[in-house]
């Protein structure tokens, strides 16, 4: 069976270095001491804590409920007793402390009682109900709440099901070994998924430098009561972006400001229908997941690791080793620079990457951009970013929106391609975030504009009404003097309502056509981004003025 | 330092140094066919080029190393001397470098910075300040009976004392003054081309020089250092607007193929409209600039007051890039393609 792939524009061949840990067998981390569980694992709202301090919980018992649509539950991932309740250290880049719940545990591992679902009698609502409260979000490195991903909206169905195994990454090899060992519970979980978006067409994207995994799925494929496609892609970087999976397997092209299921298409991540199939058959919340361990240590592999265990664990596991120069959760090209070893494993840890000096040597220092257009022809979004880099630069975040800087998925392929080593991904962070923080002051200022207008509005009513009330009072004592009792000033105070009810309805009207639209609206994903690049701001607006700065004088 | 963390291997120095070394099948063509003159010229313009460069970096409070191991300064140097005629006097060489690096190049801001090509700026300085001195062309040896040797020719460069006799023996017309003084004297194209100055399909000698630069551009295209487009476009302009002159009035118009294989046409199409920073960068942009730096060399050449136009079209066309790049933007992922509705 061959299908007609597609190519998407641009992209890049960095070294793939995955052999390093794909040939171990996947080892189960042991339970650490300590478990720390952020609330904000997942794109959306930070999950509600429901234990106090001193509580002892469950092996898989609710601790922190979602709140509200675009949320996410999270669960003890052992049990133990619940020692503090509120900010530690988390894998974010800012080295922000977050709301986290720590969990001593106490070795007995003992689970909440959990049973399977019955999925097909289940209504669809309430299936993607429970799916939230156990947890299930995208384990690709979005951690988009899946229940959200999961209703397919007026629609009714989503023609196709797109299930990526591409891991495009360097280093990164844990849905490689998920795919080589749990073929069956991954397509299990899809079998839910396509139950839950009533999907006709299953593909399942895997890059071609994973022939076991593919072997493994085409095995567990047969097996099935339905078709699924095994469709090896060709591996080049971000091939695995839901975008470029997308344009790979079909040929389409998700348009620019929408979501892939306007065109009939949902992306999942191996990881998450197996996470989702851990839930449904077996009552399991997500509290584990393959992590890789790998880069700078004595054997790099993978790990079915605990969410909450401390990295520097893992690290200890596979071996640490001298001359380590930092470590990365995810992958060279996007993955985060870690504050520190003591933060935990969270849903979206699909790698801890150590550095060196070897491996990863200092990036030299950025020359002047001579146009000579690399990076657009490795744009994958088909961006110009040469020109998106001169308007950053200047400050023209006007023009580069113009250029379609929104468009750009920052998977640092320009970055990778450029000769004068210009940190280009840094720069449209950093107009980003410029931008967002513009509108959000311009939002600020409208709506101060719009109160003091109000307030001004009000007190010339006031004195309106004051002066009316006057004039009435006056025209009732010259009636009452003139000896005629019956005037009323009954009409005139409704005429008088009605204006004040129009003009009421004219400073509504002008305030919703005030309000700025940009920032309205915006996706979970891109207003979680714009929390984390706003954490970054003040570092990246650094960086803008540095390196191409000539050298100070003696 | 947020990601990507890894970077691939290309580099300024990278991309400069491939382009030199696209160069040397053409200096080693000139050497061959017109003798070792050629040698003393790209000497003396690289030194100038990296001196001037290093003066106006530390003059600018730039570092030295980083800018100076670039080799763009180089690359400069050796596309103007290869412009310029092989016994120009050194002071011509050294003007025209020194206009190139210090005004075209730094005065606009540095590397990435300039909007016109240095090196035709510094030709279009000489051409336009020395006119006569720009036409010391050493001929092909093929047709010269005593050639110059090195020493010699550096004697020529260095205003040593130099019969005048051996500087008239081995200096002619090159074919585009040749076919261009022949037109002024109402001669016909045919009539013209009896000259021995005339080969297969350029000069000759010069047609060689030219399909080395061919040669050497093709091996930057195949290493992806430059596109395809202004090349192809920059040929497709002379061939297409010289053809149809030629179509129309054979008599009055060089042969299309004569005026592609002049030298400073392949030199042009692939080492000087390519270079990146003073070029359009959109795919469409690229195409009508090579095109229009084409068409104008052809209408110089024919109509205007210099024998080759190739410079003064590249510098015009430098001039529209910022007008080309903004009106041919290419379609970004997911925006709806042209005469498509866009999907919902």
């Amino acid at each position: 069976m061959s299908r007609e792939l597609f190519k998407f524009r641009g992209g890049v061949h960095p070294p793939e270095h995955k052999a390093e840990s794909n040939g171990r067998p996947v080892h189960p981390a042991p339970l650490p001491k300590t478990l720390v569980i952020p609330l904000r694992q997942h794109i959306g709202t930070p999950a509600k804590p429901v234990v106090e301090v001193g509580e002892r919980v469950l092996k898989g018992q609710l601790i922190g409920a979602a709140d509200g649509y675009i949320s996410c539950a999270v669960h003890a991932s052992s049990s133990g007793i619940v020692t503090a309740i509120g900010p530690a250290a988390v894998p974010h880049v800012s080295g922000l402390p977050d709301d986290c719940i720590t969990i001593e545990t106490d070795g007995r591992d003992e689970w909440i009682a959990h049973a399977p679902l019955d999925w097909r009698a289940m209504e669809p609502a309430d299936l993607r109900m429970r799916l939230r409260d156990m947890g299930i979000a995208g384990l690709g490195g979005a951690v988009f709440p899946s229940a959200v991903k999961l209703d397919p909206g007026a629609a009714r169905h989503c023609p196709t099901l797109i299930v990526n195994g591409g891991e495009c990454e360097p280093w990164i090899t844990c849905d490689d070994l998920l795919m080589r060992t749990r073929a069956d519970e991954i397509l299990a979980g899809v079998a839910i998924m396509r139950h839950l978006l009533g999907s006709t067409e299953v593909l399942v994207g895997i890059e071609d430098n994973k022939p076991e995994a593919i072997a493994a799925m085409r095995d567990a494929a047969a097996g099935l009561d339905f078709p699924v496609e095994v469709v090896p892609v060709p591996a080049v970087y971000p091939g695995g972006g839901a975008k470029q999976m997308i344009e790979t397997l079909t040929g389409r092209q998700v348009p620019s400001g929408k979501l892939s299921t306007d065109i009939g298409i949902q992306v999942f991540n191996v990881g998450t229908a197996h996470a989702l199939a851990r839930a449904v058959h077996h009552g399991e919340p997500l509290i584990a997941r393959l992590v890789t361990v790998t880069g700078h240590v004595l054997r790099p592999q993978n790990f079915e690791v605990l969410i909450g265990t401390p990295m520097h664990a893992l690290i200890t596991l596979a071996g640490d080793r001298e001359g380590a120069t930092g470590v990365l959760m995810g992958g060279p090209m996007m993955g985060v620079p870690m504050p520190s070893l003591d933060v935990p494993v969270v849903k979206a840890t699909n790698c801890i990457l150590v550095k060196s000096a070897e491996l990863f040597p200092p990036l030299p220092k950025a020359l002047p951009c001579i146009r000579c257009t690399r990076c657009a022809d490795a744009c994958p979004a088909e961006l110009q970013p040469q020109e998106l880099f001169r308007f950053a630069k200047a400050g023209d975040f006007g023009r580069a929106q113009e250029y379609h800087l929104f468009d750009c998925i920052e998977c640092g392929c320009c970055s990778y391609v450029c000769p004068s080593h210009i940190p280009l991904v840094d720069f449209y962070r950093y107009a980003k975030s410029e931008i967002w923080a513009r509108e959000r002051e311009k939002r600020a200022a409208d709506l101060a504009r719009e109160r003091h207008e109000f307030r001004q509005f009000r007190l010339e009513r006031e004195k309106k009404e004051k002066a009316e009330k006057l004039a009435a009072k006056a025209q009732a004592k010259r009636a009452e003097i003139a000896a005629d009792a019956t005037a009323s000033g009954a009409p005139d105070a409704e005429a008088k309502k009605a204006l004040i009810a129009a003009a009421l309805a004219r400073a509504q009207a002008k305030k919703a056509e005030a309000a700025p639209k940009n920032t309205d609206n915006l996706s979970p994903e891109t207003q979680h981004e714009i929390e984390e690049i706003e954490t970054r701001r003040a570092k990246i607006r650094e960086l803008a003025h540095q390196p191409l700065e000539p050298e100070e004088k003696p | 330092m947020p990601a990507p963390f890894i970077i691939g291997r290309s580099s300024v120095t990278q991309v400069m140094a491939w382009v030199l070394a696209a160069l040397l099948p053409g200096v080693g063509v000139y050497v061959w066919l017109f003798g070792p003159g050629i040698l003393v010229t790209l000497s003396l313009a690289t030194v100038t080029a990296l001196a001037a460069e290093a003066a106006m970096l530390k003059a600018r409070g730039y570092p030295a190393k980083p800018f100076l191991t670039d080799l763009s300064a180089i690359v400069t140097a050796w596309l103007l001397a290869l412009s310029l005629p092989s016994l120009a006097p050194w002071w011509l060489i050294v003007t025209g470098t020194l206009f190139a690096i210090v005004v075209a190049k730094h005065l606009y801001g540095g590397l990435g910075q300039n909007i016109f090509n240095p090196a035709m700026v510094g030709y279009a300085v000489l051409i336009v300040s020395f006119p006569v001195q720009m036409t010391q062309w050493a001929g092909p040896l093929e047709l010269t009976a005593t050639p110059l040797t090195l020493a010699q020719s550096a004697m020529v460069i260095f205003g040593g004392d130099v019969p005048k006799a051996t500087l008239d023996a081995v200096t002619m017309a090159t074919p585009l003054d040749a076919l261009r003084t022949g037109l002024l004297q109402q001669h016909t194209v045919d009539e013209i081309m009896t000259q021995p100055i005339f080969g297969h399909y350029g000069g000759t000698g010069f047609e060689w020089l030219a399909a080395a630069f061919l040669a050497g551009g093709l091996l930057l295209w195949a290493l992806r250092i430059i596109g395809w487009q202004v090349p192809l476009a920059f040929l497709a302009g002379v061939w297409l607007t010289a053809g149809f002159l030629h179509f129309f009035d054979a008599g009055r118009f060089g042969a299309p193929w004569f005026h592609l294989f002049a030298p400073s046409v392949m030199l042009g199409a692939f080492f000087i409209a390519t270079d990146p920073v003073s070029g359009a960068t959109t795919p469409r942009g690229r195409l009508i600039f090579g095109f229009g730096a084409g068409f104008l060399t052809i209408v110089i050449r024919t109509w205007g007051g210099y024998p080759d136009g190739v410079a003064f079209a590249i510098l015009l066309m430098n001039l529209s890039v910022p007008l080309i790049d903004q009106y041919t933007q290419p379609r970004v992922y997911g925006e709806a393609r042209k005469g498509e509705a866009p999907r919902s």
